[in-house]
C-alpha cells in the first residue's frame, strides 16, 4: 500500500498517539481500567498497522521477531521476578506488601513491575503471531534460525 | 531463612519452571537450555518430595497467593491427594529431564531446542499448577497452559504428521478447556464463589439447579476430552505417535494423570461423592465407559503395527482402570484409582522411553523394523519387557499391585462383572506385550536391515529408574498404597 498517500500520511500521523495511548494505559492501569494486557495489544496494533501499510520487511527491520522473543521471556521474568522478589522478602509469592517500606507503596511498584512484564510479553507475543502469519507462504528466514 | 524457604515450597514448585523457562528462551543456547531445564526439574522433584513429607507429617497445607487470604485470593492446598499427583508429575519431568538430551538432539532441530526446553518447563509448570491450586479458575488458568504448551511440543515431531496430529489435539483440547470453563463459570455463578473449598460449602444450597447439574456435566465431558475417556479419545493415539520421544514419555505419563485428578478433584471435593454418585447416576456412566475403554483400547492396541501407536491405544486402555476406580466413589475404589495413576504413569513412561530408544537407533519403530533387536539391544529390549509385564499385571511389579487393588475394589461392592472385564482386559495386554516381544526376541533380523548397536547409555539410566521403580513398588506395595489410602480418605472427607 506504498502508493496510497493519505493511508500513509495518516498511519504516520496516528502511530505516535496510538503508542502513547499504549504507554498511558500501561502506566496508568493501575488507577483507571486497563492494565498490561490491555495495552500490550494496543501497542502491538501501532506495530501491527505500520507493516500492514510500510510493509512486513520494514516491520520487521524496526520491530526484529529476535528482539521479541527476548522481551517476551524478559516480560515473564520481570512476572515472575517480582514475586520472587517478594518471596525474598519474606512474604509470599507476588505478596507486593513485601515490596517496599510500606504496604501501599509495595503494592504500588508490586502492580507498576508485574503490568510491565505482562505489558512487555503481550506486545512481543502478538507481534510475533502476527509476523508468523502474515509471513506464511513467504521465503523468509524466520523458519530457519 | 530456612522457614521462609518451607513456608514457600508450594509456590515454588510452580513458580521455579516458571522463571526457568523464559531463561531457556533467554540462553538461546541448547546445552544450557538442557541444563537449566535439568536443575528445574529436579528441584521440582525435590520440592515435591519435600511437601509430600510435610503434609504425610503435619497434615494439609494452605498458602495464600500474593498474600489475599483465601476465598478471595488464588489458595494453593496441599493434602494427601496431590501431593501424591505432584510426585508423579515431578518424578517423571525429572527422569524426562536426563533422557531429554540425546532425544532432543536426534529428533529435533539445533537452532529450536531451546525453545523446546522452556516448552517443557511451561507443561511442567502447568501440571504442577493443576495439582496444587485450590483455585477451580486458577485450575482452568494452569490446564490453558499446560495444554498450550504440550500442543507445541507436540507439532515439533520429526514427521509432517506431527503438526496435523497436534492441530487434532488442539482443536479436541481447545474444546475439553472451554468446557471445563463453562462448568466453572456455571459453579460461580451460582455460588459467587471460585475457591473450591468455600464453593463445596456453598454448592448444597443450590444443588438441585439445573445450572449446577449443567456445570457438573460441562467439567465432567472437559475433563474427560483431556485425559481421553472413550470416545473422547480420537486425538490421543496420533498426539502420543508423532510427537517426539520424549514428549511422548512426558505426556502419557502425566498429563492424562493430571487431568482425571482435576475431575476427582471436582467431584469428590467440590460436589461431593454423595451429589455425583448418588444423586446423579454419573458412577454408571463411568463405569460403562471406563468397561468400553478398556476392552477396546486393548482390542485397538492388538492390531497396531507402530510401536509408540500401540502404547498410546493401550493408554486409552488403561486411563479405563483409573476411571472404573474412582467411579465406585468407594474408599478402595479412589485408593485403585491413584495406585493405578501412579504405576501406569511409571509404567508408560518406561515403555515410551524405551520406544523413544529404539527410535533413536532405528528412526521408525514399527514391529517388523525392531525384529530381532533384543539380542543387538539387550538393555532397551529388556526394560520394555519388565514394564510391559507390569502392563500386564504379573506379579511382583507395581501393575500387579494396582491389579490386585483395583480387584478387590470391584469384587467388595459385587461387581463380578467389572471383574471379568479388568481380567479380559488385562489377557488383551498379554497379547499386545506379547506381539512386541515376539518381535523383539523370536524374529531374526532380515537381509538389508541395519544391525543397531546399544541406546545411549543416560537414555537407558532414564529407562531403568522407571522400571526399578516400578518393580520396587511391585516388592514393597505399602508406602505407595498406604499413601493412595491416604488420598481416599482425604478426598472422601475424613481429614488429611
Amino acid at each position: 500500500m506504498r502508493e496510497h498517500t493519505v493511508l500513509r500520511v495518516i498511519t504516520k500521523l496516528l502511530i505516535a498517539p496510538i503508542i502513547i495511548f499504549a504507554l498511558y494505559v500501561q502506566f496508568h492501569g493501575d488507577y483507571s481500567p486497563g492494565g498490561g494486557f490491555q495495552a500490550g495489544v494496543v501497542f502491538a496494533a501501532a506495530i501491527i498497522l505500520y507493516a500492514l501499510i510500510f510493509g512486513l520487511a520494514e516491520a520487521r527491520r524496526a520491530v526484529s521477531p529476535d528482539v521479541l522473543r527476548i522481551t517476551a521471556a524478559l516480560g515473564v521474568l520481570l512476572f515472575a521476578g517480582t514475586g520472587v522478589y517478594a518471596m525474598l522478602q519474606g512474604g509470599n509469592f507476588l505478596d507486593y506488601d513485601y515490596l517496599a517500606h510500606d504496604a501501599i507503596h509495595g503494592q504500588h511498584y508490586g502492580l507498576l513491575l508485574v503490568e510491565f512484564g505482562v505489558g512487555l510479553t503481550v506486545v512481543s507475543t502478538i507481534t510475533s503471531i502476527f509476523y508468523v502469519f502474515a509471513g506464511r507462504g513467504r521465503r523468509t528466514n524466520e523458519h530457519e534460525t | 531463612m530456612i522457614e521462609q524457604f518451607f513456608a514457600q515450597m508450594p509456590a515454588l514448585v510452580i513458580v521455579l519452571p516458571l522463571l526457568a523457562a523464559p531463561m531457556c528462551v533467554l540462553l538461546h543456547r541448547a546445552a544450557l537450555a538442557w541444563f537449566v531445564y535439568l536443575i528445574t526439574a529436579w528441584a521440582c522433584f525435590g520440592l515435591a518430595f519435600l511437601l509430600f513429607v510435610q503434609v504425610k507429617i503435619g497434615g494439609p497445607i494452605s498458602y495464600a497467593m500474593g498474600g489475599w487470604p483465601p476465598p478471595f485470593g488464588i489458595e494453593l492446598v496441599l493434602d494427601s491427594f496431590n501431593t501424591v499427583v505432584l510426585l508423579l508429575v515431578t518424578g517423571i519431568g525429572a527422569i524426562c529431564s536426563l533422557y531429554a538430551k540425546a532425544s532432543v538432539a536426534a529428533e529435533i532441530a539445533r537452532e529450536r531446542a531451546y525453545l523446546f526446553y522452556a516448552a517443557m518447563l511451561l507443561c511442567l509448570c502447568g501440571l504442577a499448577g493443576i495439582t496444587v491450586t485450590g483455585d477451580a479458575f486458577n485450575l482452568f488458568v494452569f490446564l490453558e497452559i499446560s495444554s498450550l504448551s504440550s500442543y507445541g511440543l507436540i507439532a515439533m515431531g520429526a514427521k509432517r504428521r506431527a503438526l496435523l496430529s497436534a492441530f487434532q489435539y488442539l482443536i479436541m483440547g481447545t474444546i475439553g478447556g472451554t468446557f471445563m470453563l463453562i462448568g466453572i463459570g456455571f459453579l460461580y455463578m451460582m455460588t459467587g464463589s471460585l475457591n473450591m473449598a468455600d464453593i463445596a460449602e456453598r454448592l448444597p444450597a443450590v444443588a438441585d439447579t439445573r445450572t449446577v447439574e449443567a456445570g457438573l456435566a460441562f467439567i465432567v465431558v472437559g475433563a474427560s476430552l483431556k485425559f481421553a475417556l472413550f470416545p473422547l479419545h480420537v486425538w490421543l493415539p496420533n498426539a502420543y505417535t508423532y510427537a517426539p520421544s520424549s514428549v511422548s514419555a512426558f505426556i502419557a505419563a502425566t498429563a492424562t494423570k493430571v487431568a482425571v485428578y482435576a475431575l476427582m478433584r471436582f467431584l469428590f471435593t467440590v460436589f461431593g461423592a454423595a451429589y455425583a454418585f448418588d444423586e446423579l447416576p454419573l458412577g454408571e456412566v463411568l463405569m460403562v465407559l471406563a468397561v468400553v475403554a478398556m476392552l477396546s483400547g486393548s482390542m485397538a492396541a492388538i492390531f497396531q503395527t507402530d510401536l509408540k501407536r500401540l502404547l498410546a491405544w493401550s493408554s486409552i486402555a488403561q486411563i479405563g482402570y483409573i476411571v472404573m476406580g474412582f467411579a465406585l466413589a468407594s474408599s478402595a475404589g479412589i485408593t485403585a484409582s491413584v495406585t493405578h495413576m501412579v504405576n501406569h504413569g511409571i509404567i508408560k513412561g518406561a515403555l515410551f522411553m524405551a520406544a523413544g530408544a529404539l527410535f533413536w537407533r532405528l528412526r521408525t519403530i514399527s514391529l517388523n523394523d525392531i525384529a530381532g533387536l533384543g539380542k543387538h539391544m539387550p538393555w532397551t529390549s529388556a526394560a520394555f519387557v519388565l514394564a510391559g509385564l507390569s502392563l500386564i499385571g504379573v506379579p511382583a511389579t507395581g501393575g500387579f499391585i494396582s491389579k490386585w487393588v483395583l480387584l478387590e475394589a470391584v469384587i467388595e461392592p459385587g461387581h463380578y462383572w467389572l471383574a471379568v472385564a479388568i481380567l479380559v482386559s488385562s489377557l488383551m495386554a498379554l497379547i499386545y506385550i506379547g506381539r512386541v516381544v515376539e518381535s523383539l526376541y523370536f524374529r531374526e533380523r532380515t537381509e538389508g536391515q541395519a544391525v543397531p548397536g546399544e541406546a545411549p547409555p543416560i537414555m537407558l539410566v532414564a529407562t531403568w529408574t522407571l522400571v526399578l521403580a516400578n518393580i520396587a513398588i511391585g516388592v514393597h506395595a505399602t508406602p505407595l498404597v498406604g499413601a493412595a489410602e491416604r488420598a481416599a480418605t482425604a478426598l472422601l472427607g475424613g481429614g488429611a
